[in-house]
């Protein structure tokens, strides 16, 4: 018993993050703060709230490697908004709308046009990515009305930020429909075989395209979020954030083959993924070297099971 | 008559390609006389060079069912060894600058196309984690500090430059690689292997071709292409840094994928791949004619891949009728 739960996935994550809190609390003395650590929060619950939909998506044996870009078009959509002086309702509507339009489109290039995701992906980023920089150049935008910065950098109660708790709650949500729900059943059966699944009479390519819409507007939302914590939008904006999305999926052990993977571990993994880098700021790190540190992270977290002869 | 009908799909989808090229620039000459000078085709060509070279490359890697999303990171890497090496030793000429730039180009593809090959591990993945991790080593080997033209060595900057039959050496290049790849793709037995390999992996097997080996080579390929351009580039441009060619990778996907490559793997033409890369450039090259801004090139690369995975998509559509087959 002890044996099996020591090796499982989600217990040697838990035992990463508390060796994360050890050594930083013994590092700094200003570490176990409760204002430091709610800042903290903020290095993940972005990225975090994507990595939710997306862990599903990897589940079903899909990727999406176009999140970030879907973030950028949301936000540029949302700053044009903003210029033609929405308030914030709608701009919370478009960046929303944004996103799930955008997850739509690679859901329907999956489903009805037969593309692999990766490919399909690949060609939304650059599309996604490229109508920002088409549409904004090198300008800036940033006429947000005051209120709209609520969203990134208002407090639920206390120390809790809106943007933890809105991902306390998704994640309450998704562990209990993947775990809880003959829905989520259908999406490890996906995974695991969707010929097979598809002659059990589950609608294989329903499930697929609602999980990319789904993952859209859960992008929709990161972008609302970021805009809102950043008071601006640049066509750069988000720029790698698929890298470490896909990393915290990866990380929290979700196999890249499909069918395998929890909720607990995607949040397992969020946590210290955003202690690491939150632990490397303090240090200094500049980011280009932390990206040095999340590639190869993705690589090793891949690697330790394939090289263990573990799928 | 017969003799004038196209034999297969790939003949006529490269006439079509090669056409589309034409008529385009055909459009910007019309409005721009001076587009279609020998002269200015001449730099069109040279501006697309790299992208060539690296899309020969990438083609190996996608003929096999990978993709290499480190490219351009691989690119930029070694042209900061190139330039730091240049400045330790300006002296010590081109070559071994080539032979170092070539050498750690394949390297750095050979550690993709080991993990493809020995650990089985999805090439996205893979290419995405190195593509971070290399871009990330620049940094660190150049302390986000900028190489320019006057640390570089003259010889260092005149390889690329100089100009033969009113061709740069850079052009030289890229046309040597396009037919050595066309003769190699055609008649031997390693390009054979490749399609076998990328067209039907459990037939390949069982006819005794190693798959994951092949994606190996592919690999250290498309690697050393990279390497080599990374000198290219940063001699081409006279300055090296750690964001050169960032997001290029998606150009030379993109040219590839319209070229006639298909993502599915083992289909694939180095011809095609030049009539995409040719293609592009021109887009390219008439972007600033026509008064639409570079920040445009991305839309493009976009619209470009998409279009082409949909044509391919639809080629396959009788294939995957109702259950889909196995990808």
């Amino acid at each position: 018993m002890i044996h099996a739960a020591l090796r499982r996935w989600e217990t040697m994550l838990a035992a990463v993050l508390v060796v994360e809190f050890v050594s930083f609390s013994l590092l700094s003395p200003y570490f176990l703060d409760v204002d430091t650590l709610s800042d903290a929060t903020f290095n993940f619950t972005e990225r975090a709230l994507v990595a939710l939909p997306l862990a599903l998506l990897i589940i079903a044996g899909e990727i999406d490697i176009s999140v970030a870009g879907i973030i950028a078009l949301a936000s540029v959509a949302m700053g044009f908004a903003a210029d033609a002086g929405a308030g914030t309702a709608t701009l919370l509507g478009v960046g929303l709308g944004t996103g799930l339009l955008a997850g739509c489109v690679n859901g329907a290039l999956v489903t009805f046009a037969r593309v692999p995701s990766i490919v399909a992906t690949i060609g939304t980023m650059t599309l996604f990515r490229g109508i920002a920089y088409a549409a904004l150049g090198d300008r800036v935008l940033k006429s947000y009305p005051a209120s709209f910065s609520t969203f990134g950098q208002g407090y639920f109660v206390g120390p809790v930020s809106i943007e933890l708790a809105l991902f306390v709650v998704f994640a309450l949500l998704f562990a209990a429909f993947l775990h809880g729900t003959r829905y989520g059943r259908a999406i490890y059966a996906i995974g695991a075989n969707p010929v097979a699944t598809r002659f059990a009479g589950i609608r294989v390519d329903r499930y697929r395209f609602a999980l990319f819409a789904v993952t859209g507007l859960a992008a929709g939302l990161a972008a609302v979020l970021l805009t809102s914590r950043l008071g601006s939008t640049r066509p750069s904006i988000a720029q790698g954030w698929e890298l470490e999305i896909i990393s915290i999926v990866i990380l929290g052990g979700i196999s890249v083959w499909g069918g395998k993977g929890s909720i607990l571990g995607v949040v397992l993994a969020s946590l210290v993924f955003g202690l690491v880098t939150f632990g490397l700021g303090l240090m200094n790190i500049p980011g280009i070297v932390m990206s040095i540190f999340t590639g190869a992270l993705l690589i090793l977290v891949v690697a330790v099971p394939a090289l263990l002869g573990r799928r | 008559m017969n003799r004038w009908r196209l034999a297969t799909d790939t003949q006529r989808r490269d006439l079509s390609l090669a056409l589309l090229t034409l008529l385009l620039v055909a459009a910007v000459t019309f409005e721009f006389p001076g587009f279609a000078a020998p002269r200015n085709l001449a730099s069109v060509f040279d501006d697309t060079a790299i992208l060539i070279m690296l899309a020969l490359g990438q083609m190996l890697v996608i003929l096999v069912r990978g993709v290499d999303l480190s490219v351009a990171a691989n690119l930029a890497l070694c042209g900061m060894l190139a330039a730091l090496f240049n400045r330790a030793f300006p002296g010590a000429g081109v070559w071994p600058v080539l032979l170092l730039s070539l050498g750690a180009g394949a390297l750095l593809g050979a550690f993709n196309g080991v993990l493809v090959w020995k650990l089985r591990l999805p090439p996205i993945v893979v290419t995405l984690g190195t593509m971070s991790v290399y871009r990330g080593v620049i940094y660190l080997l150049s302390r986000g500090a900028w190489v320019n033209e006057n640390e570089m060595s003259p010889a260092f900057v005149a390889f690329t430059r100089a100009q033969f039959l009113g061709l740069s050496t850079l052009s030289w290049l890229a046309i040597a690689c396009t037919v050595a790849a066309v003769l190699l793709m055609r008649g031997s037995r390693v390009a054979r292997n490749f399609y076998a390999a990328g067209g039907n992996p459990e037939a390949a097997a069982y006819s005794g071709i190693d798959v994951g080996r092949m994606q190996f080579i592919a690999y250290v390929i498309c690697g050393a292409c990279a390497g080599l351009c990374g000198y290219l580039w940063v001699a081409r441009f006279a300055v090296a840094y750690t964001d050169i060619a960032l997001g290029f990778e998606l150009q030379v996907i993109a040219a590839c994928l319209i070229g006639g490559v298909a993502i599915t793997g083992g289909v694939g033409s180095a011809l095609g791949v030049l009539l995409g890369c040719l293609f592009l450039g021109v887009i390219r090259s008439s972007l600033p004619l026509v008064g639409i801004s570079a920040f445009w090139q991305m839309f493009i690369n976009g619209v470009v891949i998409l279009v082409a995975v949909l044509l391919g998509a639809r080629q396959r559509r009788h294939a995957r009728s109702i259950l889909e087959a196995k990808a």
